[in-house]
């Protein structure tokens, strides 16, 4: 009898708490681009699902089609991803058409606070319009380009004795853009253990974003800059000043001289193989594949070293990687997806960030005493990521950066014409479409 | 007894349906089972282009459908046609699709004119030289890719075997000179295969009894190829050289995975500029602008070529 009693509201409310349990649970996809980091989200992602009862769906893209396939999917006010790790150029659109949930309330009611990531990261995937405290992303995945090393080649006492002779100082990470050019024109076409080698692998694609991703490391530290800093859509003098011109020179004759037969349309992927393929001695690309490079069989850990964008005549920066996570506004699972980010930002959670692969942007990470010596390229991205600047983050990203991939590409690879003369149709091409966004 | 089809249809009609149908005419019923087709026509197609052509008129962007299109009249046409890019991509596509037909009617005829000599093995042959068109251009442009890798490419090195240079010392793909040839070589070796197939239909349809007669009145071969086999060829031949001009005209796919339009612009190909600026600048109005050009010459140039084709016919 007293059975019977008892049971009844104890299974109503086991009954109460299954079905709340599962109403509260959804189903999140998350879009991002195919890459290792992506793997270690997966991983990452787990301890999401088990506290949380959400379920994790995964959408990634290959880099050359990211860009084109994800804003075509916001674009189009489309359904599939609830969270987007959108890339950092992407966030002025994504704020001004309203794809994105702006998150200031979501961060102030959760305490989260943009101070405690690193400022860069901040401005470059966070903010929008840039400067000011209007948050449409949480730092997720810090990035920068930086340069890799064959460590090991370096280390070889005749070519040590070889290249002291001939430029008078020792083979060692440059710590100019001059000095880098040196070293790739000493190692093109060496043979080195019976093969031959070639100096760096930059990046030349014509499709995407590589080109551009590339050539703005050499071009920020001759004195490029997107405009005038008193009024930002003045460019002409600034985007096709001497300096530029001089910095575009520079990156044509570094592909002339120094890197490998055929690479004329190589990014992240095709460097990563000519490097890991032991073709080249240095290799431009992003942080992120540091810890691939690292783990490498044949060319990793004591092989590998690792050195920030070297320093040009006019400054010393690198091109920005990297992404923020946002809300896709059109999601129905917003609540869910606020919820994920929310769990993100705990420092735990990025600690285990760094430990899958993924680079925190975290200052509790970043700034712990161990960090920098916790890897071996650790240091390199603190380095690396105190230097950093960013293409146009404007909501004409895309206008913008295909008339520079056409014009970088038909001077550096094609050869046609001259830099002043590349650099001056940018100036034409940037100020139409600013003309027709009405910003000018 | 119902005697014929028409009858016995008739008879089994529903009486209900053949008291509605008995007052329409044949013209109103002819035009009821056209309907759909032409209500399909006019949604599918002729809509779109005459939305085309209004937003050709404007400055509207698809990625901010909620921004005010203004009209700018003419301002799209005139940005196109003065802009000397625009121009240059217009002549990357002439070189490709001259250079294409070219080359594709004069192998596939020749193919064709060798399997149709009935030697043993000519149908295992036929097969194989049918694979490339068999394949996704995706996977043609992916492969082909590395065929033409400097180091370790098979083109290279066959032409570095052939002529002695250095099979690193060219890049088919990165080179300025070399990169327009190069998406010729891979269309022509995918889409040989078609044109031959098209003209050893000709060359069937071809009855022996004229060459018999031709051999009779000892017309030598060389004379028997001139005046029996091209003209009677032909017909099929232009019509190969019209799907495949309209095929080529539209390269999209072959040429992205390729070379990407590169190096520079130099295989840009009008297709390509077009979806860059529809889908990735996201200027609507001037792409619309762009794609009525593009239409405009194509359907015009296509008209010129039928017309001729039915001349060809009637001779």
């Amino acid at each position: 009898m007293k059975t019977t009693r008892i049971l009844p509201p104890a299974a109503i409310a086991a009954a109460a708490f299954l079905s709340a349990a599962e109403a509260r649970a959804d189903d999140l996809t998350l879009c991002w681009a195919a890459w290792d980091p992506a793997n270690a989200l997966i991983e990452l992602s787990k301890d999401f699902e088990a506290k949380s009862g959400h379920k994790m769906s995964f959408e990634f893209v290959p880099w050359p089609n990211f860009a084109d396939r994800m804003l075509n999917e916001l674009n189009s006010g489309g359904q599939l991803c609830d969270l987007m790790i959108g890339d950092s150029q992407w966030i002025g659109l994504g704020a001004e058409a309203g794809h994105y949930v702006k998150l200031n309330e979501f961060f102030d009611a959760n305490g989260i606070s943009m101070d405690d990531f690193i400022p860069a990261t901040v401005t470059g995937y966070s903010e929008w319009p840039k400067g000011t405290p209007n948050y449409w992303a949480l730092p997720a995945f810090g990035d920068v380009v930086g340069w890799t090393y064959r460590k090991d080649w370096f280390g070889r006492p005749e070519l040590q004795a070889e290249f002291r002779e001939k430029y008078g100082r020792d083979l060692a990470p440059p710590a100019t853009l001059a000095e880098l050019k040196d070293i790739a024109e000493f190692f093109q076409g060496r043979e080195i253990d019976g093969k031959t080698v070639y100096g760096a692998a930059i990046y030349t694609e014509r499709g995407s974003e590589g080109i551009t991703m590339g050539v703005t490391n050499v071009l920020y530290n001759y004195g490029f800059k997107y405009g005038n800093p008193e009024n930002p859509y003045e460019l002409d003098g600034f985007v096709n000043s001497p300096g530029a011109v001089e910095g575009l020179e520079f990156y044509k004759a570094l592909y002339d001289c120094c890197t490998a037969p055929g690479s004329s349309d190589w990014y992240m992927s095709e460097n990563i193989d000519a490097y890991k393929s032991g073709q080249v001695a240095l290799q431009m690309n992003f942080a992120f594949i540091w810890p691939g490079v690292n783990a490498d069989p044949n060319v990793g850990g004591d092989r590998s070293g690792y050195f920030p964008n070297p320093a040009g005549p006019a400054g010393h920066f690198a091109q920005l990687g990297g992404q923020g996570i946002s809300v896709v506004s059109y999601s129905d699972s917003q609540d869910a997806a606020l919820e994920y980010i929310k769990w993100f930002a705990q420092p735990e959670v990025q600690s285990r960030w760094w430990e899958l692969g993924g680079y925190s942007a975290l200052r509790a990470v970043v700034e712990d005493p161990g960090f920098a010596t916790s890897q071996p390229y650790a240091q390199t991205f603190l380095d690396s990521m105190a230097i950093v600047k960013d293409f146009w983050a404007e909501p004409s990203y895309a206008s913008l950066l295909l008339p520079m991939q056409e014009r970088i590409h038909n001077y550096v690879i094609a050869g046609q014409g001259t830099a002043q003369e590349a650099l001056d149709k940018l100036v034409e091409d940037w100020t139409e479409v600013f003309e027709d966004e009405g910003k000018l | 007894m119902p005697e014929t089809r028409i009858e016995r249809v008739a008879l089994a009609t529903p009486p209900r349906i053949a008291r509605r149908v008995r007052g329409l005419s044949d013209r109103a019923i002819a035009w009821l089972f056209v309907a759909p087709t032409i209500f399909l026509l006019l949604a599918v197609n002729i809509f779109p282009l005459i939305w085309t052509i209004r937003l050709s008129f404007t400055d509207f962007r698809a990625n901010r459908p909620n921004a005010e299109a203004s009209w700018v009249g003419l301002r799209n046409y005139e940005r196109i046609l003065t802009d000397g890019d625009v121009w240059m991509t217009m002549q990357a596509t002439a070189h490709f699709l001259f250079w294409t037909l070219f080359l594709q009617v004069l192998l596939g005829f020749a193919l064709a004119w060798l399997i149709n000599a009935k030697f043993r093995g000519s149908n295992f042959w036929t097969t194989i030289i049918v694979l490339p068109m068999m394949l996704s251009p995706a996977v043609v442009g992916n492969f082909w890719t590395l065929l033409y890798q400097p180091q370790i490419g098979l083109f290279n090195n066959i032409v570095g075997y052939v002529t002695g240079a250095d099979p690193t010392g060219f890049s088919m793909i990165g080179d300025v000179n070399l990169a327009p040839w190069s998406i010729v070589i891979v269309d022509t070796w995918m889409w040989t295969p078609f044109v031959m197939l098209i003209c050893l239909a000709g060359l069937r349809s071809i009855p022996e009894s004229i060459y018999e007669a031709a051999e009779c009145d000892r017309a030598s071969p060389w004379r028997q190829f001139w005046t029996i086999t091209v003209p009677m060829v032909l017909p099929f031949l232009m019509l190969a050289v019209l799907f495949r001009g309209i095929e080529n005209f539209k390269m999209f796919d072959l040429v992205v995975q390729l070379t990407g339009g590169g190096p520079g612009s130099v295989t840009t190909l009008t297709s390509i500029d077009l979806k860059r600026e529809a889908f990735e600048k996201w200027r609507t109005g001037y792409s619309s602008a762009y794609a009525i050009i593009l239409f405009v010459t194509v359907f015009g140039l296509a008209s010129i070529y039928v017309k001729a084709l039915n001349k060809v016919k009637e001779r």
